[in-house]
């Protein structure tokens, strides 16, 4: 018989060293695709590194790369603490990019320090609206918010296609379904001259930094967390719990959507259908990865940017197809994931119980 | 059953050897042995975590034991011992049990649960006639009456639990084991299971039945055993017995007694006129329902479960909202109810499942003690958790009920029942409620545990409270209530007097 059972104290040697082995654990896996196409896993891997911490540029590539994970990563953690389980992050993206854009590319002629924290509240407000809806369904009717969060990413990415298409549409891009650019004002700025790194990054930072302390150190914390361990025992001790799910879930939706405004008015400056390569799901991973603590969300943001970021640069520099690339990136998520699991709880292949129920 | 009974002859068709069961660090059991003899009712008795599951367990080979045999006597009369570790064969010896919870299907016929499982799983055609034949015949035999085709889920508890026992039966078992049988029977039923029991004894059948109950098996068995801390730490022959002395075995030092003084009611504390709640079914309903209760009083509520107690609990807590009716506690009316407001108006809530409604096992016993008063400005300044008022809070709280535990900042969950319960206790008392709602509070907690719970209930009656106890246990309503009403169809009914016989009756729907 196998039983699963959570580990009673985890110890910090092992904390640090299961997660450290999984990583070996995937370098070693991963070798074996590299092997087949004829690639040296070993230069292979070099590549990687250089690719991520080579040059001020590779840094800066991964940082923006992780920049859109940190805000879907944090969605994903809030909202699965209170167990109101937004799988929607996707959607809320391309409705804070709409909303970035609806605003910030030449409906209001505005001085940049207006514009901006425009873009940012409108984009947040719209995000807010696609977690929020969905959560309305499920406190009104019990509707079950993994399926009308998930179903919702693809009405919103219809309805993104066909503003695209129309009222967003950019009058000087000769027919392409993008819209028209982010003024020059509205964009957040960069961080670096001439690197791709913008001040996206630092407003994620912050965030996350106030959402660690909000979970552990106030009311609203305690709430969220008391609901999302036992909403009965909440509710009984007079924590309105419908009141929390709307409120974590309007966070969560926002900070999707500022994951959308981030990308749109920090990086690409309009708004396409491929602005986002499935970052609202990713954010899932990460969430999980952090075990849904806000700053942990940051280090998981960087780690699965630096894989992502590291294994393309490297099937570049090799030779060997993007697949391989993708394939890397699987398998280190895969071994992170179940190593994270090992660390958490204990697999008892034992034909006797060990504990008296 | 199907084979003629033999004739009484005092063998052994039992025997536990030095059956020892640890648990990492925990003994469970250490060295029991134990015979059961053949006709005989052998009284397992043991506070909460004696080890009186666990032995059990090893008997059924649920658990493996780490030391110690097991036999059971054949047909014959001979002992043969019992390969460990193998349900299967404890089945197979004739050892039949019978859950506190039981294990049927609801939308089954009484028929079906007691023959499923006993028939070859590919067999073409049932033959139902036959079945029902030999179930016929056992219920004459062993006078275990219940109606067989009905779906089990619309019998009532004590028939459901007859058919429980006429499944063990109908698998010919020899030995019967009852975990805690009369913890859901009314007394008339529990008289009724009692003479059953002994009319099938009288034919050969040997029972183990697990208790806490004293009274009744002071009553009702021949022999008792008494384990502590996984030991057998007596045994005797009932009639040797009494209770004091058993229940000093029990819990190693003379029970604590709650001692019960009258006092003089107060003022009303609360009030509900005509509330009606409507529940999903009939058994959290409440119709037109009047109730009074004063300061310096215990109300005690009897009834048998799920005839309304959930739905009334459900209203004082600020749960249900009524559908009629008004609720007042002290002078204010409290139009729109709910936890938050019931807290807030002075209701001590004790909910009847602790780790579900009273707990979040999760968080701290820090942040336990402080989750309904999370807007007090002690607790909380702009919005921030104030920490250390929080832990000095749990400290002071923690020393003056005696939670014991890995410390205030451990996660609530690894607190022991009992020890959940006195976290509750220190939660709701420590506020100075005007009225204390306790709900099964002492349900599955030990003997030195529910003493404390009813002493503090007490306590604060003293003080000036009034407390509104729910309660399954008639001799804890009786112990601790200066008033009763029986409850039965979601209405009240005044117990002329704390009469045991009459107000059992009444539970059971019966003019007193």
């Amino acid at each position: 018989m196998i039983r699963i059972e959570p580990r009673p104290a985890p110890s910090r040697a092992f904390a640090i060293g299961i997660p450290v082995l999984s990583a070996l654990m995937a370098l070693g896996f991963a070798a074996i695709p590299l092997l087949a196409a004829g690639a040296n896993p070993i230069t292979a891997y070099g590549e990687m590194v250089r690719g991520v911490f080579g040059s001020v540029f590779a840094v800066s590539e991964m940082l923006t790369r992780a920049t859109p994970l940190i805000f879907t990563g944090l969605a994903a953690a809030l909202a699965f603490r209170a167990k109101l389980w937004n799988i929607g992050a996707e959607g809320q993206l391309y409705l804070g990019a709409m909303a970035a854009v609806a605003v910030g590319a030449g409906a209001f002629d505005l001085p940049g320090l207006l514009l901006v924290p425009l873009i940012i509240v409108m984009g947040a407000a719209a995000g807010a609206a696609g977690m929020v809806a969905p959560t309305y369904l499920k406190t009104r009717f019990g509707a079950d918010e993994v399926v009308t969060t998930l179903l919702l990413n693809f009405i919103i990415l219809i309805f993104l296609q066909m503003m695209l298409e129309g009222p967003l549409q950019d009058p000087m891009g000769l027919g392409w379904p993008q819209s028209a650019p982010v003024l020059d004002q509205g964009m957040l700025p960069p961080l670096m001259d001439r690197m791709r790194v913008h001040s996206g990054l630092i407003l994620a930072l912050v965030l996350a930094a106030v959402a660690q302390v909000m979970l552990a150190r106030s009311v609203w914390g305690f709430r969220l967390r008391a609901v999302g361990e036992n909403a009965a025992a909440a509710r009984h001790a007079g924590i309105r719990v419908n009141r929390s799910l709307f409120g974590v879930a309007a966070i969560s939706g926002g900070l999707a959507g500022l994951a959308g405004v981030s990308e749109v008015a920090g990086l690409k400056g309009y708004l396409t259908a491929d602005l986002s390569p499935g970052f609202g799901y990713t954010g899932i991973v990460v969430a999980m990865l952090a075990g849904l603590s806000p700053l942990g969300v940051v280090v998981a943001a960087l780690f699965i940017a630096s894989v992502f970021v590291g294994a393309d640069s490297m099937s570049r520099a090799m030779g060997v197809s993007s697949f391989l690339a993708d394939l890397v990136v699987s398998v280190s998520l895969l071994c992170v994931l179940v190593g994270g699991f090992i660390a958490r709880y204990r697999i008892l292949w034992s034909r006797k119980p060990e504990v008296a129920s | 059953m199907a084979a003629p009974l033999t004739d009484m002859t005092d063998h052994t068709v039992l025997r536990l050897n030095g059956l020892s069961k640890r648990f990492g660090p925990v003994v469970a059991n250490d060295d029991v042995t134990l015979t059961l003899a053949k006709g005989e009712v052998l009284a397992l008795l043991g506070e909460n975590g004696a080890g009186k599951t666990t032995l059990m367990n090893m008997l059924f080979g649920h658990y493996l034991p780490d030391a110690g045999t097991v036999e059971v006597a054949d047909q014959a009369g001979h002992l043969r011992s019992l390969p460990l570790g193998q349900p299967q064969a404890a089945l197979g010896a004739g050892v039949g049990m019978v859950h506190q919870h039981f294990t049927l299907a609801e939308n089954l016929n009484a028929l079906d649960n007691i023959t499923l499982g006993a028939e070859p799983l590919l067999a073409l055609r049932r033959n139902r006639r036959a079945a029902r034949a030999r179930v016929q015949a056992i219920i004459d035999q062993s006078g275990l009456s219940a109606p067989l085709d009905v779906p089990v889920g619309r019998l009532s508890v004590g028939e459901r639990q007859r058919v429980e026992i006429l499944k063990a039966l109908y698998r010919q078992a020899r030995i019967l084991v009852l975990d805690e049988p009369t913890a859901v029977l009314t007394p008339q039923e529990a008289d009724t299971l009692f003479a059953n029991i002994k009319r099938m004894t009288a034919q050969g059948l040997s029972v183990i039945f697990i208790s806490h109950k004293l009274r009744e098996v002071l009553a009702f068995s021949d022999r008792i055993a008494v384990l502590r801390h996984g030991r057998k730490v007596g045994e005797m022959a009932t009639s040797d017995a009494d209770e004091a002395a058993i229940a000093r075995m029990m819990v190693g030092a003379d029970t604590p007694k709650v001692a019960h003084q009258a006092a003089t009611p107060g003022a009303p504390v609360l009030q509900l006129r005509g509330v009606s709640v409507t529940g999903r079914s009939q058994r959290d309903s409440l119709t037109d329902l009047d109730l009074t209760v004063h300061a310096h009083e215990v109300l005690g509520i009897a009834g048998i479960s799920g005839n309304g107690q959930s739905a009334l609990a459900n209203v004082i807590a600020g749960l249900a909202v009524p559908s009629a009716g008004t609720v007042q506690v002290d002078d204010t009316p409290i139009p729109r109810p709910s936890p938050a407001a019931m807290v807030q108006a002075g209701v001590g809530r004790i909910p009847e499942d602790r780790h579900h409604e009273g707990i979040v096992g999760a968080m701290s016993v820090a942040e336990n003690m402080v989750i309904e008063r999370l807007n007090d400005p002690e607790i909380q300044s702009h919005g921030l958790l104030r920490r250390s008022a929080i832990r000095n809070n749990a400290t002071r709280l923690a020393q003056a009920y005696d939670v014991r535990g890995p410390g205030v900042e451990a996660a609530a969950r690894l607190l022991s029942g009992g020890n959940i319960q006195k976290l509750i206790l220190a939660r709701v008392f420590d506020r100075g409620p005007r009225l204390i709602l306790a709900n099964q509070p002492t349900r599955g907690l030990d003997m030195g545990a529910a003493a404390e719970v009813g002493r503090r209930l007490l306590e604060a009656r003293d003080r000036g409270a009034g407390v509104v106890l729910i309660s399954e246990d008639l001799d804890e309503i009786l112990g601790l209530a200066d008033r009763v009403v029986v409850i039965r169809d979601g209405a009240l009914i005044q117990a002329p007097d704390k009469d045991r016989a009459k107000i059992g009756l009444m539970m059971a729907g019966e003019p007193a």
